[in-house]
């Protein structure tokens, strides 16, 4: 129902404010959609547009810039020929698939463990997991640097623990100290996969108690009555109804991890190992990195921003089509 | 009937009760396990700040910093990092944060309003609009932001930082509030409309206060959002005296090897704020960012 039915109903006369009733919803969202048009929206078309331009220092200095020339898709194909790319891509996919699955296992594992325990050891529980959660991802990637730090990580220290024989039969080595973990590409992305879902994964656990907490008992004890086993349930009851929950935590764990840069910034000590890089850094490393190729940067950046759509344009429009949107 | 007494049904009644008491000993078990592996990274981090550096730096495992010392969190408060205290750079990042929340609380309980309380043409739009920009990686924004920021003379500035974390803060701001402002009644306003509250009355003394929960909830969201921001602060600040927080934290590691304590100490002053935060709205923040998929 809207404001208009109200006051017709009422037999109230409109309030010589003077401003039309239908008007005001887009007067309340002035400052937001001009907000979002200069600081999202155009800044995405500039992005956009730049991918086909060469900006370096003579475009961007203060004095004197010189306009931006034309390069058509000159960008993209040198970024196509370039080593670089493909691995970052490569490290871009992998990392999210792997650290996204993980997130939500760990996640929704947790969550069905907090439905189970008595309540007061799952508060004590979640308050733990909070803290994890809570940590600025500057200080995650600073924190899992010193834990699988070569010398002195508490990694290192635990893998020594481990017997000889099966150390030497998983691994090829027994003696774990001074085994550089963020040095190679390969042990970098194990060690920021641990960092990303240690941190991520109680979000999901949050949210997969809240949804299971929304579950009406008598659908358990209806199936408890006809005898069906816990994976069972689990399978017809809890997952249908948490199907929605599970859509959301799916699409916000990608975006978050395609996007990673905070602790990959810190477990690289910066953009230094190049083979290390994923989509993000390696925008960012072409672009601000001596010499600036922002035009270059800008290509990478679109790139990601399409394969970020592609990957979650099914899950958009699962949310458009629900009530979401509506 | 002695079921009592029958031996075979007392065994099966005390199996069940052992199975059950297994059962609740396994489960928490495993809570203790996800206790320790979500706890022991941030306690750590705790830790190392008040070791002396020969705990810190060796190949031993010392769980409690038997030789607990305050030396590296007076080192970077009074000394610091690139040249100035870690209070600076705390407050630096106060100032963007607070900044932001400021101008993104009114902007977003506006919109909020708009798209919960009003039917209107683009309104659908403007919500898949919402959506898809926060698909959107900070990279693509972060080149053509940096050269307006420059033009503008916000360059350097905290206050371009601020412009810019509004956007980047907003969308999901609006996305988050708008559950909140959907969840207050409609028939609480159309009485005091009814009543002959103006429109402005209505909003300010009827539904403000209903949503204000929400609105702390969204606002500390985006607090930490700016708070925790690292590669906008990176590109717009080149000053010393203008880094915020998460840019700071990277001038300890050094050529030379890394202060640990000294980052250690800082990463923890950076986190304490946060972790008060999200403890006191932990709640309100999961049905936030899962509104409207939980409520089924």
């Amino acid at each position: 129902m809207t404001d208009t039915s109200i006051a017709r109903r009422s037999h109230r006369p409109q309030k010589a404010s003077g401003l039309n009733p239908k008007l005001i919803p887009y007067v309340l969202l002035i400052p937001g959609v001009l907000v979002m048009a200069a600081l999202l929206l155009y800044p995405m078309i500039q992005a956009g547009i730049m991918s086909f331009q060469k900006v370096g220092i003579p475009q961007i200095r203060d004095v004197n810039p010189r306009p931006a020339d034309w390069v058509g898709w000159e960008n993209y194909t040198k970024i196509f020929e370039n080593d670089i790319f493909w691995s970052a891509l490569r490290n871009t996919l992998v990392f999210a698939f792997v650290a996204v699955s993980l997130t939500l296992i760990v996640g929704t594992g947790v969550g069905v463990l907090l439905q189970q325990l008595s309540k007061r050891v799952s508060t004590v529980l979640i308050v733990a997991i909070m803290f994890a959660w809570a940590v600025p991802p500057v200080a995650q990637g600073v924190i899992w640097r010193w834990l699988f730090d070569a010398e002195a990580g508490i990694v290192n220290w635990a893998l020594n623990l481990l017997p000889d024989f099966l150390s030497n039969a998983l691994f090829g080595r027994a003696d774990w100290t001074g085994v550089p973990w963020l040095n190679e590409a390969y042990t970098v992305y194990i060690a920021l996969i641990m960092t990303v879902v240690w941190a991520s994964f109680p979000f999901v656990a949050v949210s997969v108690l809240a949804g299971l907490k929304s579950i009406p008992n008598e659908l358990y004890e209806a199936a408890r009555v006809d005898g069906s086993s816990p994976w069972r349930t689990f399978r017809s009851v809890t997952y249908p109804l948490l199907k929605p929950v599970f859509a959301v935590l799916t699409i916000l764990s990608i975006i978050w991890d395609f996007k990673v840069f905070s602790q990959l910034y810190v477990l690289l000590n910066g953009p230094t190992n190049r083979l290390a890089f994923n989509l993000s850094m390696f925008s960012y490393a072409e672009a601000f990195r001596p010499p600036p190729k922002m035009g270059s940067g800008a290509a990478i950046a679109v790139i990601l921003t399409i394969i970020l759509l592609i990957v979650t344009a099914f899950y958009v429009r699962q949310m458009i089509k629900s009530e979401e949107v509506q | 009937m002695t079921t009592l007494t029958n031996p075979q049904v007392r065994r099966a009644r005390d199996s069940a009760r052992t199975r059950k008491k297994l059962r609740k000993a396994a489960l928490n078990a495993t809570a203790a396990v996800v206790f320790v592996l979500a706890m022991f990274p941030v306690y750590w981090m705790v830790s190392t700040g008040f070791k002396t550096n020969d705990q810190i730096f060796t190949t031993e495992f010392i769980p409690f910093p038997t030789s607990f010392t305050f030396e590296h969190f007076d080192r970077v408060l009074s000394e610091g990092v690139a040249g100035n205290s870690i209070w600076l750079y705390l407050r630096n990042s106060a100032i963007v944060a607070l900044g932001t929340v400021a101008v993104g609380a009114v902007f977003s309980l506006l919109a909020a309003t708009a798209v919960s309380r009003f039917r209107f043409r683009g309104r659908t739009s403007f919500l898949i609009t919402l959506l898809i920009v926060q698909m959107v990686p900070a990279e693509a924004l972060l080149i053509p932001l940096f050269l307006s920021v420059k033009r503008l003379g916000l360059y350097d500035q905290l206050l371009g930082l601020i412009v810019v974390n509004v956007g980047l803060t907003l969308p999901f701001g609006i996305w988050m509030l708008r559950t909140f402002v959907a969840a207050v009644p409609k028939s609480l306003e159309e009485a005091a409309w009814i009543d002959g509250a103006s429109r402005f009355t209505t909003f300010w003394k009827v539904l403000f206060p209903l949503v204000a929960p929400g609105l702390v909830a969204t606002s500390i969201f985006s607090f930490i959002t700016a708070w925790n921001e690292l590669i906008f602060a990176l590109v717009l600040m080149s000053d010393p005296s203008g880094y915020t927080m998460p840019v700071a934290l990277q001038y300890f590691f050094g050529q030379r090897g890394t202060d640990w304590g000294a980052i250690m100490a800082s990463s923890t002053l950076m986190t304490i704020p946060v972790i008060v935060f999200f403890l006191l709205v932990q709640r309100r923040m999961v049905s936030g960012l899962v509104a409207g998929a939980v409520k089924g």
